[in-house]
This record gives structure tokens, C-alpha cells and sequence, in this order.
């Protein structure tokens, strides 16, 4: 990052381009760019960029991609919003806006030598995919691996290629949910906390990441704290309306911290107070 | 021989955790060893509620139908859980269809037999009554989530 | 001049003052009348100032009144604070063009104004080293903010009127000068005897100073320009105890008061236009009708609008209460975990310019007494 030194402007945005398009699910896409001085920094799992389409506007889009290919920035959005919107209507080619990556992502050091257990919702997902290439590369550092996802309908379960291909693997416990299934879906249907209740994992040396809609998030921290995990192995990421993605337009604070600077992850004891406010 | 081992069996279903030996004895009376292939249902929306099932292998889907929309699942059950907990309170009618998703075994608790022991001993009918209650907490705890619809854009 | 020096200059020195600033490169900023009240705005000349002026403050209310001498700096603080020139309303951040080799982008060029504020009270200088903390102290600054900060010349003025809702004295703020200055004012007698006191806080105030007529200051002019910050101190508007409020008003985040407050708040933002600490901004893109040139600004938000804190589904604050909570909350109690520093200085402008006239002295008064029941 040029501007460590404060002599670039954190605000501008370098040059990118997309360089694939995949269909995820309804209205979701992955973006595959490419940046045009590529020197391909790395991201840590969990940290996410801010992109621009041009004319339109910049949000936050957490990455996606495998950590180990620095140089494909790989992202999954939601179409919700005109700018994600537009960014998910580019095609191969297309010139986006880049800076990052920002934030504080998962605790990898700290995931060493325990168990992992991963609970995802929905688009939540895509924030935690680059732990699972991280973990499944490096498969003998960690205890046992936990995937519980859950989603709204069968349709809507993202990767799930991928997801199918890591089930078939012996060393990663998958299971997913979905919250309303027709007769033909045969997996599990039931919101992503009924889960955990049947996950076999230790507790005493599970560390457990959770990204999801914020109501989902305290849900599964809830019954995770009731299968006995300490307020210190859980893990989640926050979203937040962000603007400059470096404490500086105080767009995203969450009562003493800023979710883009002092996360988007966080040690859950460091938010349990603030989050057991409404509207916080 | 089969009392003994169905006995066995319900202490360690995770619905009879820390039941006293009495009272399994109680409920293994009414008990029986139950299998149902892939496909086949447990019961049927509007039947009495005769007999639940306490599940040991395998899994069930709880449907209802919706004219147009065929069986809708809301809830998936497995290893572990009960299948059924409108047994215990009047009008004892079942309120969806239990549908195996793969071979079930379970087993099956007759519950008029139940319930006869529980009026007569009120201190079984109150352990019952708890574990029962537990579940049905759970399960509309966990159905106000799916009615938030939380992975929804609510746009 | 040199063993204590604190010197004395007449009203001819401060408009010399103005003069030299201005032939220095400078533009000077100084307290102006305009539009009935008194703001900042660059000045010329003496006369430019509000010599004879002062402004009446309460809840929701500030009127200009004639004073019955002809002090310079014989006001409060007015609807205006110093970041409206430090860390401007809106800022241009970035170009681009499309062009057939395709789209380049350019840096807004960083700012070269030099600017010289001429009568920063107590409140306001620590409102300044406030956004200096958060602007220019992190891990990421903000470069336009830092180039305008690194050029600044400030002439500070010890305070001689406390205003109605002023609490510097509860904010360890003023009225006393205190922090990166470069020049001092006590303004002292009036008419035949109008003088200022003056300190120099930097060497560029030294060496201005110099250039400056002037004489030492004597034992009697030290002890009157010591008077005057006393005098003011003892007669502040407004107090607030502020020892507690972190844990005051984080353990009461759920507190009826605010349901109470947000029935009178209109959520319309003043408070935070006005606050000389508040720093929030959003970001606008623009683009030309064929979409070939496109830029970004940056410009002030209010955590009081909805959009503040809008993701995709709706607000994270909905309610007025919560929005009120969050300034009110973030001003006192986790501006202090966030930078280490208290988000509030006393100077009163939100109470004065809110237009239903919530007083956030009140307010904390009313969650602290509550405690007491």
C-alpha cells in the first residue's frame, strides 16, 4: 500500500479490471478483478475492498477468493443497491475502482492446532470462503474443520459446486441448512442455529467464526455459547454502512469501535455489551 | 431381554437425558422398536396422535402441503430429536406430515399408554411436560427466525 | 522581551497584524459581522472585525446586540467553527476521464491556501488538536485537511465574554488559550486605553511578533489580562461534570431519557454542523451527462440523517432516539476509547443552534440525577 506513509490519498482509487463474471445465485455474482499496477499485495482472510463503478459510487465487498492467489481479487455481491447493482452488470473487460484491502480479518494465527467450527448465513458465506481455502490448503495445522451454512432455499446456496466437491472430502465436516425447501430438496431444512446443537466439536478447543445477517449472528453466538464455547473463541464479522474504509468518515462505528479499522472481525467479548443494545 | 435394551436405548436418547430408572421403566412399557424406509410417512396431518418417535438413525422431514405449492418442508429432524410433540395436550392431533428422508429407526412411545401413566403420576407427567415444552420453545424460537426471513433483501 | 515574552500592542498593532499576516502569503480568517450574527470569513482590515458587537446566546436562540464599548472580540462563538476552513463542507477527492485509451483517474491537487485564524478561543483550539487526532493521527490521514493544518497561523484570544451556553471551564478548554498556538490575545481597556496582551505559543509567532509595534508588558497588564480569564471562568452559562460520563452514559444506553429527548429532537442535523469536532462526511459522485468525466467529493453527514447508517435492508439507527444517542454518546463517552480524547469542548454552539434548544448539559444532568433516585 502506497499511502502508509500518508502521501497518497486513502480516498483515491487505483485502476482495475474485471477479469471473469460467474452467476452465484439470485441476484448474487462473483467478480474476479484484476489491478492494472498489479502488485498483487495479498489480502488476509476476512478483509475486504472498497469498489467503484464508475459514475455510480463505491461500497465495501469483502473478498471471496482463495488467499494463496493474491493477484485474482475475487468478490461476491449482492445486487441490493444502484452501485452494487451496476458493479455486478460489468462485464469481462470493464474498468472498476479499487482501494484496499482494509480491516481486520479472522483470527488465522490463533486457528492453529484447534478445531474450527465455521457457521455461515446466506451471503456470509463469501467472507469466510477464503478461511476454508486457507484451512483445507494447510489441513494438518488444524484440529477438526466445521462448515454449517445455512441459506434461505436451496437455490439460493452459494458455491455450491465447491461445496459439493469439499463434502466429498473426508478431513471437513459440511452440513447446510435451508430456511424453506420444496418436497424435492433432501438436506436439512431449519435455521443454521438448529445446527450446532448437532455439530460434534469440542468446546474447549473450538474456535468458532460466525458471518452472517446480524440476527442470525446472535442467534448462532447464543446457541454456540450454550454448546459451552467461551465468549473468547467466537468470532464474527460486522456490516456497517461504510465511506472511507479508514476511520476517517465515521460512517461504520459500532459504540467505541469503527467496524472498518477495528474489524470487520471481532472477538465477540469485545462487542457483547454494544451488541445487547438496539440500534446501536 | 427387549425391555432391557429398549430401556438402554431411551437413557441415552438425548429426550430422556437424566431421567430417573423408574421412570424409564415406566416409559420403556410403552415403547417399541420402529423402521421406516425412505419416502414413507410417520404420520399424516390431522391423524390422532398416537404414537411419537424419538429419532435414532436417520432423517425426517416435516412438511405441510400448500395447494399448488405441494409439500413444503419447514423442519428437518435427525439423530437425536423427537419426531411429534402434540401427544401430551389435547386435542392429540398431529398439525403436519412426518416424511422419512432416508431409513429411519426410532423408537416409537404409544401415547395413550403415556399419558395414562403420566395422569396417574403426576411427577412423570411434570418430566414430560418439561422436556416437551423445551423442545416446542426451540422449535418457535427457531420458526420466528425463518418467518424474519433474515437472508432475504427486503428491499 | 525575551525573559518573559509577553508584550503589549495597541489596536494599530493588530491591524498591522492583519497587514503582515496578508503580505506573508496568508489568507487571514478572522471574526466578521454578516447576516445578523457574528461568523469567520476573510478579512481585510481592523474594521472588518465586530468591534462594538456581542451576541446574546440561550437554547435555541442567538441574537446580535450592540456592546456599550467597542471590544473586538467582545462575543461568545458564533453559527461558525474553524473547520469550515480546515476540513471544508465539501472537498473534492478525485477526477477521472474516459478517454479512448481508456479511464485515468487524478488526485484532487492538495490544497496550498495558507490560512492565519485570527481570534480562536480556548474551545476551539482544543477543537482543532480534536480533528488534528482524528484527521491526521491515525493509522490513515486525511491529506487535504493535513496540508491546510501544516500551512495554519493562529492567533488564539483568551476569552473575555462567557456566553450563555458556555462550558469551557467544565471541558478543561478554556477560557484561557491553551495548545498549539502561535500568537495570544487579551484584549484589555477600551477606547483611549485599548490594548492587547500577547503571547507568542510557536517561533513563527516570535518572529511575526517582532515585526510587530509593540512594548513589554508590564506586572499591572499581566495581572488585568489574568483578570479577565478569571472573570470569565467565574461567569460560564453552562456546567457539566465530565469525569464520569464514559461510564455514566454507556451504562445507560437504555435509558427513558432518551425517549424523551428524541420527542423534542427534529433530527435536522444542526448540532453537528455547528460542533467544531464533528467530522463525519459521505462521499458524491458526479458525472457528466455521457458519463466521460466523473468525480468524487467528499462532504460533511450528520450522523442524524437516516442514510448515515443505512445498509442494504434498511437503517441500522431507525429511531430519533438512537440517532441522538449516537452523537450524544460518541461526543462524551466513545470519542475517548476511539481517540483518546474527549469528543465535546464545551463551547456550546450545539445548544445555542439547535432550533427546539436541547441542551446536552441537561441531558446529562437528567441521566446522572436519575442515578441519584
Amino acid at each position: 500500500m502506497a499511502d502508509t506513509d500518508g502521501t497518497t490519498d486513502p480516498m483515491v482509487p487505483r485502476l482495475a479490471r474485471i477479469a471473469r463474471r460467474r452467476r452465484d445465485g439470485p441476484q448474487v455474482w462473483t467478480l474476479e478483478i484484476e489491478a492494472e499496477d498489479s502488485a498483487g499485495a495479498g489480502f488476509a482472510p476476512g478483509q475486504f475492498n472498497m469498489l467503484t463503478a464508475f459514475g455510480v459510487g463505491e461500497v465495501p465487498i469483502s473478498l471471496s477468493g482463495d488467499p494463496a492467489e493474491p493477484d485474482r481479487l475475487v468478490h461476491t455481491i449482492r445486487a441490493v443497491g444502484p452501485v452494487s447493482t451496476a458493479l455486478t452488470r460489468l462485464g469481462p473487460g470493464e474498468t472498476v475502482g479499487l482501494r484496499g484491502p482494509f480491516g481486520v480479518g479472522w483470527p488465522m494465527a490463533e486457528l492453529a492446532g484447534h478445531d474450527v467450527l465455521i457457521v455461515a448465513g446466506g451471503l456470509g458465506l463469501a467472507p469466510l470462503r477464503p478461511v476454508l481455502y486457507r484451512l483445507l490448503a494447510e489441513r494438518a495445522r488444524y484440529g477438526k474443520v466445521v462448515l454449517l451454512y445455512g441459506t434461505r432455499s436451496p437455490q439460493e446456496i452459494l458455491f455450491r459446486r465447491q461445496i459439493e466437491s469439499w463434502r466429498r472430502r473426508l478431513d471437513i465436516d459440511i452440513e447446510v441448512t435451508v430456511d424453506h425447501a420444496l418436497g424435492d430438496w433432501h438436506g436439512h431444512v431449519g435455521v443454521v442455529t438448529t445446527l450446532i446443537p448437532r455439530a460434534s466439536f469440542d468446546p474447549a478447543h473450538t474456535i468458532a467464526l460466525v458471518c452472517g445477517p446480524e440476527v442470525m449472528m446472535r442467534f448462532a453466538i447464543a446457541a454456540l455459547r450454550d454448546a459451552g464455547l467461551p465468549d473468547t473463541a467466537l468470532f464474527l464479522s460486522m456490516e456497517r454502512n461504510m465511506k472511507c474504509a479508514v476511520g476517517l468518515c465515521g460512517h461504520c462505528q459500532i459504540g467505541p469501535v469503527f467496524a472498518c479499522r477495528d474489524g470487520p472481525v471481532f472477538r465477540f467479548d469485545r462487542l457483547r455489551n454494544v451488541l445487547a443494545v438496539k440500534e446501536i | 431381554m427387549e425391555i432391557e435394551g429398549l430401556e438402554r436405548i431411551l437413557r441415552e436418547h438425548s429426550f430422556f437425558a437424566g431421567l430417573g430408572d423408574a421412570f424409564l421403566a415406566l416409559v420403556s412399557g410403552c415403547a417399541r422398536n420402529v423402521r421406516f424406509e425412505a419416502g414413507h410417512y410417520l404420520f399424516h396431518e390431522g391423524e390422532p396422535a398416537n404414537e411419537f418417535y424419538l429419532l435414532r438413525h436417520g432423517r425426517v422431514a416435516l412438511e405441510l402441503h400448500a395447494p399448488g405449492r405441494g409439500p413444503i418442508t419447514f423442519q428437518t429432524l435427525g439423530e437425536g430429536e423427537i419426531v411429534g410433540v402434540s401427544w401430551l395436550i389435547p386435542p392429540y392431533r398431529w398439525a403436519y406430515d412426518a416424511r422419512a428422508l432416508t431409513l429411519v429407526r426410532a423408537i416409537g412411545v404409544d401415547a395413550a399408554c403415556l399419558r395414562q401413566k403420566c395422569e396417574a403420576d403426576h411427577d412423570l407427567g411434570y418430566e414430560m411436560m418439561k422436556r416437551v415444552t423445551s423442545v416446542l420453545i426451540q422449535r418457535l424460537q427457531t420458526t420466528r427466525l425463518q418467518i424474519l426471513d433474515v437472508y432475504g433483501t427486503h428491499g | 522581551m525575551e525573559t518573559s515574552g509577553t508584550v503589549v500592542i495597541t489596536l494599530e498593532g493588530l491591524e498591522s497584524l492583519i497587514g503582515l499576516l496578508k503580505r506573508r502569503g496568508y489568507r487571514v480568517i478572522g471574526p466578521t459581522v454578516r447576516d445578523q450574527a457574528i461568523i469567520y470569513d476573510e478579512i481585510a482590515a481592523l474594521a472588518e472585525l465586530p468591534r462594538g458587537w456581542t451576541d446574546e446566546q440561550q437554547g435555541g436562540l442567538y441574537r446580535l446586540v450592540p456592546r456599550d464599548d467597542d471590544a473586538v472580540f467582545g462575543y461568545a462563538v458564533g453559527p461558525h467553527s474553524w473547520k469550515k476552513f480546515l476540513h471544508p463542507p465539501t472537498e473534492l477527492l478525485w477526477t477521472a476521464e474516459r478517454t479512448e485509451k481508456g479511464l485515468r483517474v487524478t488526485p484532487a491537487p492538495l490544497p496550498d491556501e495558507r490560512f492565519a485564524f485570527i481570534g480562536v478561543r480556548g474551545c476551539d483550539l482544543h477543537a482543532i488538536a480534536i480533528q488534528d487526532r482524528v484527521l491526521t493521527h491515525g493509522g490513515k490521514i486525511d491529506p487535504h485537511y493535513r496540508a491546510r493544518r501544516e500551512a495554519l497561523f493562529i492567533v488564539a484570544v483568551n476569552c473575555a465574554v462567557a456566553g450563555a451556553t458556555c462550558f469551557c471551564v467544565s471541558m478543561q478548554t478554556g477560557p484561557k488559550a491553551t495548545g498549539a498556538y502561535d500568537l495570544a490575545l487579551t484584549e484589555l481597556g477600551r477606547e483611549e486605553d485599548h490594548r492587547f496582551v500577547v503571547e507568542a505559543g510557536s517561533e513563527a509567532g516570535r518572529v511575526v511578533l517582532a515585526e510587530l509595534p509593540h512594548r513589554a508588558a508590564t506586572e499591572k497588564d499581566i495581572a488585568e489580562a489574568e483578570a479577565v480569564v478569571s472573570a470569565t471562568a467565574a461567569n460560564m452559562g453552562r456546567s457539566m461534570r465530565s469525569d464520569d460520563l464514559h461510564e455514566l452514559l454507556l451504562r445507560n444506553l437504555n435509558h427513558p431519557r432518551w425517549d424523551e429527548v428524541a420527542a423534542r429532537c427534529l433530527t435536522c442535523g444542526n448540532c453537528t454542523m455547528v460542533c467544531p469536532t464533528c467530522f463525519c462526511t459521505t462521499v458524491e459522485d458526479a458525472t457528466d451527462l455521457a458519463g466521460h468525466r466523473i468525480s468524487r467529493s467528499q462532504r460533511w453527514d450528520s450522523c442524524f440523517t437516516m442514510d448515515f447508517s443505512f445498509i442494504h435492508g434498511g437503517s441500522v439507527r431507525a429511531s430519533p432516539r438512537s440517532r441522538y444517542r449516537q452523537w450524544m454518546t460518541h461526543k462524551l463517552a466513545t470519542w475517548q476509547d476511539q481517540f483518546g480524547t474527549m469528543g465535546c469542548v464545551g463551547c456550546g454552539r450545539c445548544i445555542t443552534w439547535c432550533p427546539v434548544g436541547i441542551d446536552i448539559t441537561e441531558e446529562v444532568a437528567a441521566i446522572r440525577d436519575s442515578e441519584q433516585h
